[in-house]
């Protein structure tokens, strides 16, 4: 369906970010790749200003939070090519203590509330975003709720914790 | 994207009021709040506040096991539930590597088109209630009702549907629904015409849409919107069409799309996928004719929950149901992205799985929370009661809007 490949979009980016690209894999045939919190903005830009790959549209910015790898927190970037009818997945991992990022608004307006969710929900500071405030929780909140060492209060049920699995 | 001067410091007239639009307010329909400052009737600025409704879905996603975590989606745009529902099977289908038989597809296909006609509906109704035409709405509601019945007919609940399984549908249509969908198909369009005949050349209504919240396709395309808001502005990006899934590549569809961006051309983007969706549902119905009749669902019993009978009379049966329930199931380390065209636009689930019975993670691209970001920019210089237009054509679902 779509008008390039994954191998071909992939040549594209190395020929330009040859080593700061790291971690590629296809899960299900979304290239998925891994870069730095340096390089991030310069390889969005690349994307999106190409003018074979035109990776004009910002589908989705979130975060994941990993409590045991050395950088805890990961930003997912999901950004498509109308033109060329692909997508692609680019990750950045920072530590946490560290977890700054520059924002992807100078690009995108639409990553505004993106971000502003991100750092709602996992506390990652977008660093020259316009209005990063909390969007969906109440202002005075204190903590970041998606991260792990949040766990679902859910004293009620105690019979399917994972540990009665060998989980 | 500003429609009218907007008046500075400098101006003679410098004193601004501030409104409290919503959070509950009759002409916001939902629970939004805007803090406006306006020059007269001209808005100068706004702020949205947006969470009243937050539930923590992603949260909650994070300990439930998958089965159980449809209900959840039901309560995202639910105008449309029948849509995140297919949307949330289909992608722990994609991640568990189940095929679905055609016949399924073509159901799913049927439900989905249905639930996007009874949003197209509410939409294009209520905007017709804040111009003043307050017939169409409730003229246009009885078919939402008979589409509820199907829903009815099909899984027993309305609005929250938790409509099919992962691996299919809990049961296969029977022919009381096969019977409402055809009547449905032989009453809705004449209606649907009188409806278009009450607006698309009403001189009050094009004079009260046309050219308000006019948007550019650069400008729809930076704040990263979809569904039918980018195509009136003329981006033809349709996930049925570019990343065809549940076996719409089979089926012939036209994907309109506007010029301008304005209120009349999502109006008309709407209506003309009205008419698309009524012909997906009869070409589905077609080639359903040629499946085997008693197929709906996947043969995957790991994953797809035996019936109840069986459960209590057979092994293999109740050995399944366990294993489901209690999540037993090894599932894989993978990611997963997988988006369906909702009735606001691209509705994606990125799903990161460990291995257990729930989630690592799982994010809903929620297609309103993304639209609704333009909003407090594009008023600016606007008359609230274009404002007010202009929110309910951008058909803002404060639960997909919350999460």
């Amino acid at each position: 369906m779509s008008k390039i490949t994954n191998e071909e979009l992939l040549n594209s980016i190395k020929a330009k970010f040859d080593s700061d690209v790291t971690n590629i894999s296809e899960p299900f045939g979304l290239l998925t790749l891994e870069t730095s919190r340096e390089k991030i903005i310069a390889l969005l830009t690349f994307l999106k200003t190409d003018a074979v790959l035109q990776f004009i549209y910002l589908t989705d910015i979130t975060a994941i939070h990993y409590p045991e790898a050395e950088k805890q927190i990961g930003i997912i970037y999901h950004v498509h090519s109308l033109v060329n009818n692909i997508r692609i997945r680019v990750k950045v991992f920072v530590a946490d203590g560290d977890v700054k990022m520059p924002t992807a608004t100078v690009l995108w307006n639409g990553a505004n509330w993106m971000e502003r969710e991100t750092y709602d929900f996992f506390g990652v500071v977008f660093e020259g975003h316009p209005d990063l405030r909390r969007v969906l929780n109440v202002d005075d909140m204190t903590v970041f709720p998606m991260r792990k060492e949040y766990p679902l209060e859910d004293p009620n049920r105690v019979d399917k914790r994972d540990y009665f699995f060998g989980r | 994207m500003q429609n009218h001067p907007v008046f500075t410091d400098n101006d003679p007239q410098n004193e601004y009021s501030t409104l409290n639009l919503g959070p509950t307010h009759p002409a916001t329909h939902g629970v939004f709040q805007n803090v406006l400052t306006l020059d007269g009737e001209r808005i100068v600025s706004g702020v949205s506040t947006i969470g009243y409704i937050h539930r923590a879905f992603e949260k909650i996603a994070e300990h439930r096991p998958f089965y159980q975590i449809t209900p959840l989606t039901d309560r995202l745009n639910y105008c449309s539930s029948p849509i995140n529902n297919m949307g949330w099977h289909m992608t722990v289908e994609k991640m568990l590597g189940i095929k679905m038989p055609k016949r399924v597809d073509y159901m799913r296909i049927i439900i989905m088109e249905l639930a996007r006609i009874t949003d197209h509906i509410i939409c294009n109704g209520v905007l017709g209630v804040d111009t003043g035409a307050f017939t169409g709405f409730l003229y246009m509601m009885k078919y939402r009702e008979d589409v509820y019945e199907i829903y009815e007919e099909i899984c027993g609940s309305r609005l929250t549907t938790n409509i099919g399984r992962i691996g299919g549908f809990e049961r296969n249509f029977n022919k009381i629904a096969f019977d409402k969908i055809h009547k449905f198909l032989k009453e809705f369009p004449p209606a649907l015409k009188e409806f278009e005949a009450l607006f698309n050349r009403n001189r009050i209504f094009v004079d009260r849409t046309r050219d308000v919240a006019a948007v550019t396709a650069e400008d729809a395309l930076s704040y990263s919107w979809s569904g039918p808001l980018l195509r009136a502005a003329g981006v033809d990006y349709d996930v049925r069409a570019m990343e065809p899934y549940s076996s719409y590549e089979e089926f012939d569809f036209e994907v309109p799309v506007g010029s301008n961006g304005d209120v009349y051309n999502r109006f008309l983007v709407r209506n003309e996928e009205m008419w698309q969706s009524l012909r997906l549902i009869e070409q589905a119905l077609t080639k359903l004719e040629k499946e085997p009749s008693d197929i709906f669902h996947a043969d995957v019993p790991e994953f797809y929950l035996p019936p109840k009978e069986e459960v209590y009379n057979n092994m293999e049966a109740l050995i399944y149901h366990f294993k489901i329930v209690m999540g037993e199931i090894d599932t894989p380390h993978t990611e997963v992205y997988h988006s369906v065209e909702g009735a606001n636009g691209e509705l994606g689930f990125y799903l990161v799985n460990d291995g257990g019975r729930s989630p690592y993670r799982l994010h809903f691209r929620r297609p309103s929370f993304i639209n609704y970001q333009m909003y407090a920019p594009m008023s600016r210089g606007m008359l609230i009661s274009d404002a007010i237009i202009n929110m309910s054509s951008l058909n803002v679902i404060a639960g997909e809007l919350d999460a």
